[in-house]
């Protein structure tokens, strides 16, 4: 194909694109405008009947808990996933004592004081950020999700400070694999602890608490702890492999 | 529209073309991650505190953490294959 037809054919696609792109604006709702009837109701009823004041986690973990348990179970067959590809590979090419004999492709050696000194401290203040943020789900914004990425973080942090020995340690078949079945089963067990309370799949069936207490919003905090453990091992799985696909082989250098 | 969400909004475009128009991969992910830290501010100023958070790990801290580990096993690549040469 010449540089001329090319060029047509670009012109026609983003000529197309364009009117379409701009019609589709056009036909947006205004800025701040909500049109649906769910969230003003929601919004009405939701702390009274819930007593989680985080209205956010009470969509998300009971009224609409179904979906949340969909979405998690995607998290979770993309780390099982990417996990099983990365190990089918290693389990070709894997030449641990070659690993071994070259400790100088090990982060650790050359890790500079400074960036010690800040990821380890930063290290103990994300652990209390990422529990917090789980354990306040229902009450102030965060919960399983965010308070889970977080808690992913610290061994990011501990690897880079130069801690080698204890990343090795998560990684092939440490944590991350454990605590991601453990939050995803959790998860599904209080759905069915609602069945065999006598109601739906997934219906708030512990006491509800006093609202604005920490434990309020009956099986929220629960689903949110179970959340946070799930995303914190999935995450931590997909990085444990990453990096053994770094340290474990040395490249074809043979 | 507040003035702040106005100046986050196009402080999230400028960024995002700078990424899009870096050639190196290595500043690429820099970029992506300062990008991401002005993402997580802008989901802060509209008022998704719990996006935001989220956003920021993951955007400053997982996504370039993959990628910087993903070019440092393409390079180990690129140099076993120069010696086995």
């Amino acid at each position: 194909m010449t540089r001329r037809a090319r060029l047509a054919v670009f012109a026609v696609g983003v000529v197309g694109f364009g009117f379409v792109l701009v019609w589709g604006l056009t036909g947006l709702p205004d800025f701040g405008d909500y049109p649906g009837p769910y969230g003003i109701q929601l919004q009405k009823v939701g702390v009274e009947q819930r007593k989680a004041t985080n209205l956010v986690s009470s969509t998300t973990f009971d009224y609409r808990g179904f979906d949340t348990m969909g979405e998690e179970f995607i998290l979770f067959a993309a780390a099982t996933g990417l996990a099983v590809l990365l190990r089918a590979q290693r389990g070709e090419r894997e030449d641990e004592e070659e690993a071994e004999d070259h400790p100088a492709d090990r982060r650790g050696q050359d890790t500079s004081d400074a960036l010690r000194v800040v990821a380890i401290p930063a290290a103990g203040a994300l652990i209390v950020l990422g529990l917090y943020v789980v354990a306040h789900g229902a009450l102030t914004p965060g919960g399983g999700f965010q308070g889970g990425i977080v808690l992913a973080a610290v061994p990011i942090l501990v690897y880079l400070a130069g801690q080698a020995l204890f990343a090795r340690k998560l990684s092939p078949m440490g944590v991350g694999d454990v605590l991601e079945a453990v939050g995803a089963a959790a998860f599904v067990c209080i759905g069915v602890g609602g069945l065999i309370a006598g109601v739906a799949f997934l219906y708030n069936f512990v006491p509800l608490g006093t609202q604005g207490s920490l434990l309020s919003g009956g099986t929220i905090p629960l689903l949110n702890v179970a959340v946070g453990v799930e995303v914190a091992g999935a995450v931590t799985l997909v990085f444990s492999e990453f990096l053994d696909q770094r340290l474990l082989r040395s490249g074809g250098r043979r | 529209m507040t003035f702040l969400q106005g100046a986050l909004l196009v402080l999230v475009a400028v960024a995002a073309t700078v990424v899009v128009l870096r050639r190196d991969p290595l500043r690429q992910t820099i970029g992506a991650g300062i990008y991401g830290l002005l993402l997580g501010l802008l989901f802060f100023a509209f008022q998704a505190p719990d996006v935001a958070l989220s956003e920021i790990v993951v955007a400053s801290v997982m996504l370039p953490a993959l990628i910087l580990l993903t070019l440092s096993k393409l390079a180990q690549i690129d140099r076993g294959e120069k010696d086995r040469e």
